[in-house]
């Protein structure tokens, strides 16, 4: 009896495998690249909110204080969305009419909430607190980027967990001094981040690394 | 149906999923030598513990649930049509779990306030103090609210009933307020109707109720019932309405409630009074029949006294004692250092003889030194007079007012009054015998002189005695009003059905135990438009419109301008003429409170912020005992002959008289002995079992038959008969038990209650009548045919261990046997310190958290179960899952015997994670979903979890928990409130285990850090902890050297569950220590 398969098909027969392990590795590279994408983690895309309101105008142009509206941010987890009052506060006098703050003095005339779109949306496994990374020198822009430059909100990093961890896992990369925080426009500070960022973290008494990592610092 | 008791062919049971045919109790057991017949006799062999009859037994199916992490078949599906319907979940999640990953997250929306409240911050949880009350007494209470949702509730440290504690009703009524079975709308002949038209309803009936009073007609009228009141202002408003309309009556009954301590005292003082007494101060107790520790008002404070007195710790060498004689097992009987079983019957010569000994001149029952257990009674009293003026002599609710007045007269007897029996006035606002009150309603009620009859709360259909056939004499009467909970029996009955406030949407004022009253102030407003007792009666008082606010404020207003006296009882002309609503001497006294509003303002404030209203606790009353009252007592009763069979009636331990019947919270926790769940039963002694042929019998003594999916107890049947009613109960066989005694606990049974509650267990009222609520004699069995399936948690979980004794975990010992090693560590107990490990070890620098759970002051309520339930968003699973070992409580207090079944010493040992350093758990996960952290818990991350249970199949503790199925109830909007949202809601395929409620610890470091500084000892409770009235649990940080928790492992009693497997779990135990008297002990 001859062979079934001639001589000549082993050409295929290998191409097939080694392209197997090619095909399969590529798939796994996609998949995660596709994981991470902001396709998927939806970084980078504003989201449509009931009114134009624009972080650029309000922090850049205007120079408003972050804690002004976000004011549980140095003492709670939530940072505070304002209440329709915060607005109003201002926009009773100015831009009183403008057809953009219908819904703002809609919301103020009914008593109904404005329903605004979260932007920072982590897994509802993942507990957050804001308070304890303003107190220790996380600036606002090191997750949230340049506000200051959005005329619409989008999210500024991935909010994956290995975004987090970088941090987590080494804190002196990022923090800055805690008076500075609330500064838009802080510089990185290249190479001297390190050196300086180890100082702060002493000073600021910044848990080991370990700690950090641990799984039940973020979830419970 | 019925035969009357016989052997039954037990093969034929074997049809029976699960229950294996061979087992027949005709085989002979396979060998009966050696060690085994040792085992029926644990005495012979020194110190051994057994957790259940079966252990001591050795049945197989307890050998099998011993050796596997769950039982042989709970992971098989159980559905018979199971392969098909299994492809076809398959096949759905299959394609959900390949879809849900693909998609993103759904976008979330964040609605701000318009205007924000000042006080009030989203994400941060407020605390009100209110209370609640258990017939009719209040218990202090903190309420957690998460954005005006109340999440969890908590004791209130300066409340004096419960400092900090509470109890597993407290703990649970959070779930009673978001049960979606509670009655939402107020309905006439089950039609929906509004308030106004209840409103219109009752006018005319109140209106001819006025003319009859006014024509002075002698006969008929309104008729009210309530429970046990305490509340000062109900009182006033019940009491001006008796006023208004002279022929209304005002009846009050509780189905469990303090009549015989009432009418005890009366016995003995001629008057009402209330007895407190200081066990903290106590060195010997002798308790008949009282259950202090778990039941009554007082039963929280009494713990936290109790435990106090006998807290070994910090080179503390004394403890008081405690004698228990009681007729079932109870908590306080568990941690007796002497109980004494004995049958209802025997014991009222018991307590004459006790009370002849110590100098009471009272008829006794029988020739001296003939009675019973004569030689107990002498050690006793013995030991009691040896501490006159530190002794405390305590008679239970279910004894006869005869036995109360003996205690009263033992406790005069022994200079206790005064030192450790406190008298002071009633606390109750009309005391009087409910049980008394009650035959007298419904023999008006067959008379047809009721006209109209007002029920506030309660569900006398359901637990009237049984002899006053209440629904019968309810069909009598013309209008009938009821305000409840819950749509139940009673509501069935009554054209009128008013949904009820609870108590966290009420507000009400209650008295605690010593007088204490609390402000009762609600914490969301009422869900389902509920309506208070308050505002009912302000209905009938042509105030319709007037919410609980204003009538309970307006009271104490008056009371305080009048100096903390109770405000005179005003009926001015607008209670007659029907269209004024403010009469005028609430008027005038509104004037004379304003002139010190502000005043009134700081009191009311005050009184609200602290929980309880200051100074008002009853002062102590000297009072003496009457000189006849010996006179007066019934003729010694014989006991009857000891072959007969007596019944016991209790209140259940979970769901009280019934009115918890439809929280699944209570349903589920395992009853603290039997270990029962879902389901009440008729508890017999093995004696008594092995006489009547129940249960399987093996190695010579009767046990409860189990089946192979874990839990589940296939019981038999029997009827009982008592006094020509009958009702049919499973049979659970419970050592200690006395002989010859039936216990059955009340509460179940219910027809009407809830997709809960409805037709579980068996309603044990159907056989109580009114002149024998709690005991009685003459009762006989029938055998019934087939099994009943009861599943019970005692057989869950079980650590392996083929004699307990053989590996460390149990510790406990006789105060002699402490005071010569501190440790009470077992002789064969291995040596537990070899401290090499393969794996490297953890360096804790900052934070180390531990757990010390002291044995000895454990009293095994059960309130730590239900308190982390309701912190870590636990799921109920239902009787089904719970009988396959499947129930999700992360702690559980699992119970060991020591000692011969017929009266053994009972420890409690709560087990929650062991949060091990060496962890078994950690290294078998492959997803490292249980990882080590760096301040030594074992955290459990549920969103990496994949489900394969090799961390449960690795633990020696069996700690952790699995969820097979959808536990969780993810739909009901009404629980979503509910939930606690600093903890993940799991769901199906996930184990979960205790965190040390990781998110309290997560909170005080954060608190800790903004404040730059440690945390503090005693800052961070854990939920478990925070409920224990004993103060059992510590929780803390143990690098501290200086923290409680510390000390407490510094303690020689101190060791570690199965310290010789090198886990080095952070979670330690403290032996148990019994005060044993040596008189007793050598007899």
């Amino acid at each position: 009896m001859g062979q079934i398969f001639n001589r000549s098909t082993n050409f295929i027969s290998k191409t097939t495998i080694f392209g197997a392990v090619f095909f399969i590795g590529i798939t796994i590279w996609m998949l995660l690249e596709f994981n991470r994408s902001s396709y998927y983690t939806q970084a980078f895309f504003p989201r449509e909110q009931p009114v134009q309101f624009s972080h650029k105008h309000h922090v850049g142009d205007e120079g408003i204080d972050c804690r002004y509206c976000h004011t549980t941010v140095e003492k709670l987890a939530y940072a505070g969305i304002p209440p329709t009052k915060t607005c109003m506060n201002c926009h009773s006098q100015i831009w009183a009419d403008s057809p953009y703050l219908e819904p703002v003095r809609d919301s103020w005339r009914t008593g109904k909430p404005i329903k605004w779109t979260r932007v920072y949306d982590l897994p509802d496994f993942v507990y957050f607190n804001h308070s304890i990374h303003v107190n220790k020198g996380v600036g606002c822009s090191t997750c949230h980027g340049r506000l200051d430059l959005m005329p619409l909100t989008y999210q500024a990093a991935s909010l994956q967990m290995e975004w987090c961890l970088q941090c987590h896992r080494q804190p002196e990369m990022f923090i800055r001094p805690k008076s500075e925080v609330f500064k838009m426009d802080w510089p990185p500070l290249g190479y001297r981040q390190a050196e300086e960022g180890k100082k702060l973290a002493n000073e600021y008494k910044i848990q080991s690394t370990a700690v950090l990592t641990s799984c039940s610092t973020c979830h419970r | 149906m019925t035969s009357l008791i016989q052997l039954k062919g037990i093969g034929k049971l074997g049809e029976r999923d699960g229950l294996d045919p061979q087992s027949s109790i005709l085989d002979p057991p396979s060998s009966i030598v050696g060690p085994q017949s040792s085992m029926l006799n644990p005495r012979s062999t020194g110190k051994q513990y057994w957790r259940s009859l079966e252990e001591l037994a050795e049945t197989e199916e307890f050998q099998q649930l011993l050796h596997r992490e769950f039982p042989e078949r709970a992971t098989e599906w159980s559905d018979p049509v199971g392969r098909r319907r299994f492809l076809k979940l398959m096949g759905a999640s299959l394609a959900l779990a390949g879809l849900t990953a693909c998609t993103r997250q759904p976008a979330e929306y964040i609605a701000p306030y318009v205007r924000q409240p000042e006080d009030l911050v989203p994400g941060k949880p407020v605390f009100f103090a209110t209370a609640m009350t258990l017939d009719g007494f209040a218990t202090g209470l903190i309420v957690e609210s998460h954005e005006g949702r109340p999440t969890k509730i908590e004791g209130n440290k300066d409340h004096p009933a419960s400092l900090g504690a509470t109890d597993v009703f407290s703990q649970a009524s959070v779930l009673g307020l978001y049960d979606p079975d509670r009655s939402q709308t107020l309905t006439y002949l089950g039609e929906i109707v509004t308030w106004s038209a209840f409103l219109g309803g009752v006018r005319p009936a109140v209106d001819a109720q006025r003319a009859t009073a006014e024509a002075q007609k002698p006969k008929g009228g309104l008729r009210i019932l309530t429970g046990t009141i305490t509340s000062p202002t109900l009182a006033h408003q019940i009491r001006t309405l008796l006023q208004v309309l002279p022929t209304a009556k005002w009846h009050q009954y509780d189905p469990t409630g303090r009549d015989n301590v009432r009418e005890g005292s009366r016995l003995a003082f001629g008057q009402y009074a209330n007895t407190i007494y200081h066990f903290d101060k106590a060195n010997v107790v002798l308790s008949l029949d009282s259950d202090f520790l778990a039941c009554g008002p007082a039963s929280l404070r009494y713990a936290r006294d109790f435990a106090a007195k006998r807290r070994l710790t910090e080179g503390k060498r004394e403890m008081s004692r405690l004698y228990v004689v009681e007729t079932t097992v109870t908590n306080t009987g568990s941690v007796a250092d002497h109980r004494l079983p004995v049958r209802p019957s025997e014991l009222d010569a018991f307590a004459r003889e006790a009370a002849a000994q110590l100098g009471v001149q009272v008829a006794q029952g029988g020739t001296t030194g003939k009675i019973s257990h004569f030689n107990w009674i002498e050690a006793v009293t013995k030991d009691l007079k040896q501490h006159r003026g530190s002794s405390v002599v305590i008679a239970g609710e279910s004894q006869p007012p005869v036995v109360h007045a003996l205690a009263h007269a033992m406790n005069q007897a022994l200079g206790n009054i005064g030192n450790t029996v406190v008298y002071t006035d009633p606390v109750e606002a009309n005391p009087l015998d409910g049980n008394a009150s009650l035959r007298e309603l419904v023999s008006e009620m067959n008379a047809g002189l009721v006209d109209a009859l007002l029920i506030l709360g309660g569900n006398p259909v359901y637990n009237a005695p049984a002899d006053l056939d209440f629904a019968t004499a309810l069909r009598n009467v013309p209008l009938r009003i009821h305000l409840s909970l819950y749509k139940d029996e009673t509501s069935e009955l009554c054209q009128w059905h008013i949904p009820e406030a609870h108590y966290l949407e009420s507000w009400s004022d209650a008295r605690a135990y010593d007088g204490t009253v609390s402000i009762i102030q609600p914490l969301i407003a009422p869900l389902y438009s509920g309506k208070t007792g308050h505002e009912v009666l302000a209905a009938f008082l042509n105030e319709p419109e007037r919410p609980s606010y204003e009538i309970v404020r307006e009271y104490w207003k008056q009371r305080f301008a009048l100096g903390n006296q109770e405000p005179p009882v005003v009926v001015a002309a607008a209670a007659t003429s029907g269209s004024q609503a403010v009469t005028a001497g609430t008027k005038m006294a509104r004037a004379t409170a304003m002139t010190n509003s502000s005043e009134f303002e700081l009191f009311w404030r005050k009184s609200l912020h602290d929980g309880f209203v200051a100074n008002t606790a009853l002062q102590p009353k000297t009072l003496t005992q009457k000189t006849d009252w010996a006179t007066q007592v019934p003729n010694p009763q014989s006991a009857s002959p000891s072959s007969q069979l007596e019944i016991v009636f209790r209140p259940d331990p979970t769901v009280h008289d019934g009115r918890f019947s439809n929280n699944g919270w209570l349903q589920e926790l395992p009853k603290p002995l039997s270990k029962l769940t879902w389901d009440n039963a008729a508890i017999v002694s093995p004696a008594t079992a092995a006489t009547l042929e129940l249960g399987k019998r093996v190695n010579e003594l009767s046990t409860n038959r189990m089946s192979s999916i874990g839990g589940e107890i296939l019981a038999d049947r029997i009827e009982l008969q008592y006094r020509d009613r009958a009702v049919i109960a499973p049979v659970f066989i419970q050592p200690g038990q006395p002989d010859n005694v039936i216990t059955v606990h009340l509460g179940y049974g219910r027809t009407i209650s809830g997709r809960v509650g409805t037709k579980t267990g068996f309603n044990g009222y159907a056989i109580r009548t009114s002149d024998t609520p709690w005991f009685g004699a003459d009762l006989r069995i029938a055998r019934i045919d087939g099994i009943y399936s009861l599943a019970a948690t005692q057989s869950h979980y079980l650590i392996d261990a083929s004699e307990v004794g053989e590996r460390d975990i149990l510790r406990s010992g006789t105060l002699e046997e402490y005071e010569k090693h501190p440790s009470l560590a077992p002789e064969r107990a291995h040596d537990s310190h070899q401290e090499q490990s393969l794996y490297p070890g953890f360096a804790y620098e900052g934070y180390a958290w531990g757990m010390a759970i002291d044995l000895n002051s454990c009293i095994g309520c059960n309130a730590c179960i239900v308190a982390c339930v309701a912190e870590n968003n636990i799921p109920v699973v239902g009787k089904e899952q719970v009988a396959r070992s499947r129930e999700m409580h992360w702690l559980r207090v699992d119970a060991y015997y020591k000692g011969g079944e017929q009266n053994p010493e009972t420890y409690f040992q709560p087990v929650p994670c062991q949060q091990c350093e060496n962890a078994p758990c950690e290294v078998v996960c492959p997803v490292a979903a249980t990882s080590h952290s760096a301040e030594g818990l074992n955290d459990m991350t549920y969103n990496r979890c994949v489900g394969t249970r090799y961390c449960s199949n690795n633990c020696p503790y069996k700690v952790r928990r699995f969820n097979f199925l959808l536990y969780q109830d993810f739909y009901t909007a009404s629980l979503k409130m509910m939930r606690n949202p600093d903890v993940s809601v799991r769901s199906r395929g996930v184990m979960e285990k205790c965190t040390y409620c990781v998110q309290r610890i997560q909170k005080a470091k954060i608190d800790s850090e903004l404040e730059d500084r440690k945390v503090r000892d005693g800052e961070i409770v854990t939920a478990c902890a925070q409920a224990c009235p004993a103060e059992a649990i510590i929780f803390g940080d143990i690098n501290d050297r200086s923290s409680r928790v510390a000390k407490l492992k510094a303690e020689e009693r101190n060791y570690s569950l199965l310290g010789e497997l090198n886990t080095k779990p952070r979670t330690t135990y403290l032996g148990a220590v019994r005060n044993k008297n040596p008189e007793l002990e050598n007899a």
